[in-house]
């Protein structure tokens, strides 16, 4: 398969590897995005670099940090009689305070699993009398299109059409993480689909003002240990900058249209993560004049306030101080059939990938 | 099509017992299926079955509610023919007799279902199983969908021949028949209209013949399962756990077509989760292996066929996948339905 088998090859993994096993000293990096981590545990990259390289898994899998009272408000959205809510795969099995989306739907709540929000669109299009709610969950690579679907709506006059936001961005939850302080890092392994949106240069304070080092990264193992060895190469020099790895996929200033149709659309706002509370500046919200296809304002959901699952420690493995196998429901308690939290359920999650792949126990 | 003007749709009428679900029988099922035993329109077909000395008789039944009804490489009575015929085949039954029930949904369109009893009847045809009994029953609309099906079959295992799920002994080869996961992927594409390209299709075939060639070539398989539901993975997992034996597989031998693999890449989904309706799994005697391949090669069910792996001792109940770069990781059983990620 072309663009992957090159980026795979076992003869270019072990020339890599073996270049960054013969530097000094330890690292310890941050993949941001839970693709990222997907693939690092697919291909076995922490057992080929154990003991050089520590990866550490960040707040990059957007149905991860999206908080437990953001998911009970679209599920009292997906209760109301009339609603069909349409939803990624990954929402579906990621339990709220009480319950999920799946058990929703299997008491009776319409909610339909689409691939495009597209797909939302034609729902709407097809059944005028029913009230299409579209989950949006996700980062800037996924807002841009949801804004998009959104004005098209809005062009057909499809006011049946409405849009539940719990999108967010990237950056400043990097920042946040940085400003706790509870975590060491030697760089940031960024994003590759968010930075094809947003570009190099919303990084810049995280390398500029903290002194850590950011490189885009593809997400074939190539990419990942060409991503580390920039990294090193970075720190030993003492000079942190942003750099693109990904070339392929990535321009230094991003997408401009995606940005400009995605910042006609939302605006920012606080937004609570999972993990983190609220994070200033950090969520996008439906701006006023879209006000008639806000779900959250149309539908005005009322729950009561959440709180996260006893035991759970998805919150702590989304700031990287807790990894997956240390949380006590591990494996036992929490597994993917049955999940406590959500980095059980994405294919983006932590303890998913930890689960899936075998992590430690190897 | 059947002639009757008011049959073009499915209606309560056509499963209420009197005129029009008679002339369904007649001019819908019998007409495709008209074999001498189901022509008798008995309440039970009367089969004369002798058995040989050391000769088993086996049985299976299953229920096929896929979605869409049809899709590239076949349709759910295809499906439910081969389904019935390969569950029979991974004991080494020949098989002998099927009976087959539909459950349908009021409205549903009887020119599809005269479609898909004729793909049945051409299926039971090329294998050389009879369909012996069937039923018929019509749901209101929004109770079912579409078209439920059910089968169920007999078959006759030779004298001699010994396949068990827990037949797996440290030392034995893993082998598979060919690609896999087609049949996952292409309904998963065909479901939610994703168009991946038209090498994406269905694996769906009827396996008795190869499982016929393997033996009569003597080929003694220990264990035959075909990764239906839950894919290469599931299977595995249940006969390690049926056998008490460890499975390593190796990632890199595990036959995957271009299509499938571009599906998978794109949706975020593993293979080893993916259907196959075509394909088996066998765990063989390491002396067995070069006939197995050499056998399957052979025929055109086969041409894909591997040996992915090896029966261990250690940590019996487990399936180990080795990847390109010497890693390792556990293969587990699938969780829920496969669900492509977001972003």
């Amino acid at each position: 398969m072309k663009l992957v088998d090159e980026f795979r090859s076992p003869q270019a993994v072990r020339a890599l590897s073996e270049r960054i096993l013969a530097k000094d000293g330890t690292w310890r990096f941050m993949e941001v995005c839970g693709t990222h981590t997907m693939a690092i545990a697919r291909f076995g990259l922490k057992e080929l670099l154990a003991g050089k390289v520590r990866f550490l898994s960040g707040p990059g899998c957007p149905v991860c940090v999206t908080s437990a009272h953001d998911l009970d408000l679209l599920i009292a959205v997906a209760g109301m009689p009339g609603v069909v809510l349409t939803t990624f795969g990954d929402m579906l099995r990621v339990p709220g305070s009480r319950t999920s989306l799946e058990q929703a739907r299997a008491k009776g709540a319409e909610v339909k699993i689409i691939y495009s929000p597209l797909e939302a669109l034609e729902l709407a299009r097809e059944h005028r009398d029913k009230q299409v709610v579209m989950a949006g969950v996700g980062f800037e690579t996924t807002a841009p299109v949801v804004a998009g679907t959104l004005q098209m709506a809005v062009a057909e006059g499809l006011d049946n059409f409405y849009v539940f936001s719990a999108h967010k961005v990237i950056p400043p939850a990097m920042e946040a993480l940085l400003r706790l302080g509870e975590v060491r890092v030697n760089g940031f392994i960024c994003p590759g689909h968010v930075s094809a949106i947003i570009g190099t240069h919303p990084y810049e304070p995280i390398a500029g003002g903290f002194g850590v080092p950011c490189v885009i990264s593809g997400f074939e193992p190539v990419d990942v240990l060409q991503t580390v060895l920039m990294l090193i190469e970075m720190s030993e020099a003492g000079r942190p900058e942003v750099r693109v790895q990904y070339r392929r996929g990535v321009r230094e200033d991003g997408n401009p249209k995606a940005r400009a149709v995605m910042d006609a659309v939302f605006e920012l706002a606080d937004a609570e993560w999972r993990g983190f509370g609220a994070i200033p500046a950090s969520g996008l919200v439906l701006r006023p004049e879209y006000a008639a296809h806000d779900a959250l304002k149309v539908f005005d959901p009322r729950v009561e306030s959440a709180e996260e699952p006893a035991g759970c420690s998805c919150g702590d493995v989304l700031r990287g101080i807790t990894e997956p196998e240390d949380c006590p429901l591990f494996g036992s308690y929490c597994t993917p059939e049955n999940p406590v939290g959500p980095c059980m359920v994405s294919s983006e999650g932590s303890c998913a990938a930890a689960y899936r792949y075998g992590g430690r126990e190897q | 099509m059947s002639e009757h003007p008011a049959d073009s749709l499915v209606s309560m009428a056509h499963g209420a017992g009197g005129e029009a679900s008679a002339r369904l029988v007649r001019d819908v099922f019998m007409r495709s299926f008209g074999g001498a035993v189901l022509g008798r329109m008995e309440d039970s077909a009367r089969l004369q079955l002798a058995l040989s000395a050391g000769e088993k008789l086996a049985m299976t039944t299953d229920s096929y509610v896929v979605t869409p009804i049809f899709f590239p490489g076949g349709d759910i009575g295809k499906l439910a023919i081969c389904g019935t015929v390969n569950d029979l085949s991974m004991v080494g039954a020949r098989p002998q007799y099927i009976t087959c029930g539909f459950i349908l949904e009021e409205g549903f369109s009887l020119d599809s279902l005269e479609r898909l009893v004729a793909s049945m009847s051409a299926t039971a045809a090329e294998v050389g199983v009879e369909i012996v009994a069937g039923d018929t029953k019509v749901v209101g609309r929004g109770a079912a969908d579409g078209v439920f099906i059910n089968t169920a079959g007999m078959g006759i295992i030779p004298a001699g021949v010994e396949i068990a799920a827990d037949a797996a002994r440290p030392g034995d080869l893993v082998a598979v028949s060919g690609t896999v996961g087609e049949h996952g992927a292409a309904i998963l594409a065909a479901r939610e209209g994703f168009r991946l390209g038209e090498a994406l299709v269905s694996d769906c075939a009827p396996l008795w013949d190869l499982v016929r060639s393997l033996i009569y070539a003597g080929v003694r398989p220990a264990v035959l399962r075909d990764p239906t539901r839950g894919g290469l993975a599931a299977v595995l997992n249940e006969i390690a756990a049926a056998s008490g034996v460890a499975v390593r597989v190796r990632e890199a031998d595990v036959p995957l077509s271009e299509a499938v693999r571009g599906a998978c890449e794109i949706l975020g989904l593993d293979p080893w989760f993916l259907a196959c309706e075509g394909r088996m799994v066998a765990f063989l005697r390491p002396e067995d292996g070069d006939l197995f391949l050499e056998i399957c090669q052979a025929h055109p069910l086969g041409a894909g066929a591997a040996i992915i792996g090896r029966v261990e001792v250690e940590r019996p109940g487990r399936v180990v996948l080795e990847g390109a770069y010497g890693q390792r990781r556990p293969l587990t059983m699938p969780a829920g339905e496969p669900l492509p990620r977001i972003c």
